[in-house]
């Protein structure tokens, strides 16, 4: 696909936005991309993106990349009119619409926030409620808040108190305030687990998308597992995007 | 054989898995992923990391068991018309051949890989693969139930391939198959632990090319059955380095990975190359180096 544009929203960060002469094929929010990094004699596998937004209209397809190594480094180097290589879409992404009017609560943490513009999005064209609650270190590290805010309300915490309330994003308020049908997490290990213990203890269903190491992405190698109630499965294929009762994690 | 590329296995779970990406009819064979007598979980999480022009895996053989393959994925892959192989593993010579036994009662699968060379997991694999005795052991028991095209995959982590290879020849082997990754490590500084959950792990991708290179020359000075050769080809040209060496066909595996249509793409990269040096096939050119 070809670069049609290249944000800095944030020092760590980069945004690329990407068309091609193709009609982008159907993507399920969720799901993600394997980017071949060209360039960079040492990244020598794919990395493996999630989709942060698709714009049917423009034809557009946003990848908000936080950068990490070496590899990440490189496609932050990406200029307008470069091209990229990309395997997508790949994955299974968060659940479709269950019924109209649902409420769904999105907490993203970090780069963990990027598949929950597209889901958001997809939420709110559908006929459910969205609601963003988004964490962050600080004030400046929080990511596309004003999109996020077109598409529905947006709570906010930040670990310094820069921003909305202050502390984690299990500690917000409206957590004990507002009731929601079901939640969907992306972000940070550890935030992922207290948010899926939040979801236990108040009964409400919840999905995680998780993050594994991966080399092919296709479900082949079976490097990118994760122990489930049914076994070691590919985080690539099977999800990435899971329900926390299939897992086995401490909640 | 339509073409002389096959897939490696674990790398190309049962071809199905890129069926979206390449005509697996395109593909001379597909050598799906490592199956054993009973089922196996795999190591743990992690399994994988990145090297310089690689990677290493450990990811243990994780697989549901023959009796789960021929009952729900056999009937899947059968009808793909190519030669579809099943790498074989076990833990111990019968389990080797008890497995093999009912890989041969199917239609369809012309020929089995035998692995006794993975470096991941404790018993059996590769502690078959690294002796004379223990690999002869191995490849005379499934001889006696196996009566189809029977391939070795051979370890190079060992002193002499070339004498485990001609032990696998004298035991009834059809060809081999090299090479199975080579077993390396890679520390996390600031953890000062191992990257991977089992600490070691097999060694793939464009960094091992050489030492297959070299293991199959030595293996092809050494015996007269057929070599398949693998070990970090990512295009025609590492692929020619192999039949030069001595192979008769080769594998691609972690090449699979940055490209699922890598195949494909090398027995056309072949066939032309053959073409622009005259050659009709393959065959002209197995081993051709000169002195």
């Amino acid at each position: 696909m070809r670069v049609k544009a290249v944000e800095y929203p944030h020092e760590w960060y980069v945004l690329l936005k990407l068309t091609d002469e193709e009609p982008l094929p159907e993507c399920v929010p969720g799901q993600f991309v394997e980017v071949k990094v060209e360039g960079s004699p040492r990244t020598f596998l794919r990395r493996p993106i999630s989709i942060n937004y698709v714009d049917r209209e423009k034809n557009e397809l946003w990848l908000l990349i936080k950068k990490v190594g070496e590899g990440t480094h490189k496609l932050a180097e990406l200029k307008v009119g470069e091209t990229l290589n990309l395997v997508f879409p790949l994955g299974n992404g968060f659940s479709l619409v269950q019924k109209q009017g649902e409420r769904v609560l999105l907490v993203g943490g970090g780069v963990g926030v990027a598949p929950l513009l597209d889901y958001g999005k997809y939420l709110k064209e559908k006929g459910a409620e969205p609601v963003f609650l988004l964490g962050a270190r600080s004030k400046n590290d929080l990511l596309e808040q004003e999109l996020f805010k077109e598409i529905a309300p947006v709570y906010v915490t930040t670990e310094d108190g820069s921003e909305g309330e202050k502390g984690f994003v299990t500690q917000h308020t409206i957590l004990s305030r507002e009731k929601f049908d079901r939640i969907s997490v992306c972000g940070p290990k550890p935030m992922m687990v207290s948010v899926a213990r939040y979801a236990k203890a108040t009964n409400t269903p919840c999905e995680v998308s998780l993050e594994n190491m991966m080399a092919c992405g296709l479900g082949a190698c079976l490097c990118c597992v994760e122990k489930t109630v049914k076994g070691n499965v590919c985080v690539c294929k099977e999800g990435p995007v899971f329900d926390i009762n299939e897992l086995t994690w401490d909640v | 054989m339509k073409n002389p590329v096959m897939t490696a296995s674990g790398t190309f779970g049962y071809g199905v898995e890129f069926s979206d990406f390449v005509d697996l009819e395109e593909i001379g064979g597909i050598i799906v992923k490592g199956t054993t007598l009973h089922p196996r979980e795999g190591n743990d999480y992690p399994r994988m990391v990145e090297t310089a022009s690689g990677m290493l895996n450990c990811v243990g053989l994780q697989n549901k068991g023959v009796d789960y393959f021929c009952e729900h994925i056999y009937p899947e892959i059968k009808d793909i018309r190519t030669n579809m192989i099943v790498n074989v593993s076990g833990s111990s010579p019968e389990d080797y051949a008890e497995c093999a036994a009912k890989v041969n009662e199917l239609e369809g699968i012309p020929a089995i890989e035998l692995n006794i060379s993975c470096p991941n997991v404790k018993q059996g694999g590769m502690a078959f693969g690294v002796t004379t005795e223990g690999a002869a052991m191995v490849v005379k028991s499934v001889r006696k139930v196996y009566d189809k095209t029977l391939i070795v995959k051979l370890s190079p982590n060992v002193t002499s391939i070339a004498d485990i290879a001609l032990a696998v020849q004298d035991a009834g082997a059809d060809a081999v198959s090299l090479i199975n990754t080579l077993m390396g490590m890679v520390i996390d500084i600031e953890k000062r632990k191992p990257v991977l959950s089992i600490a070691t792990g097999g060694m793939s991708g464009p960094a091992v090319k050489p030492v297959a290179v070299r293991c199959v020359w030595q293996v092809a000075k050494a015996v007269n059955i057929p070599i398949v050769g693998l070990g970090g080809i990512m295009n025609a040209h590492d692929a020619i380095e192999f039949f030069l060496a001595g192979a008769s066909a080769i594998e691609i595996g972690t090449a699979n990975f940055i490209d699922p249509t890598v195949t494909v793409k090398v027995a056309k990269g072949i066939n032309e190359w053959l073409d622009a040096h005259g050659c009709h096939s393959v065959n002209e050119i197995v081993g051709q180096l000169n002195a």
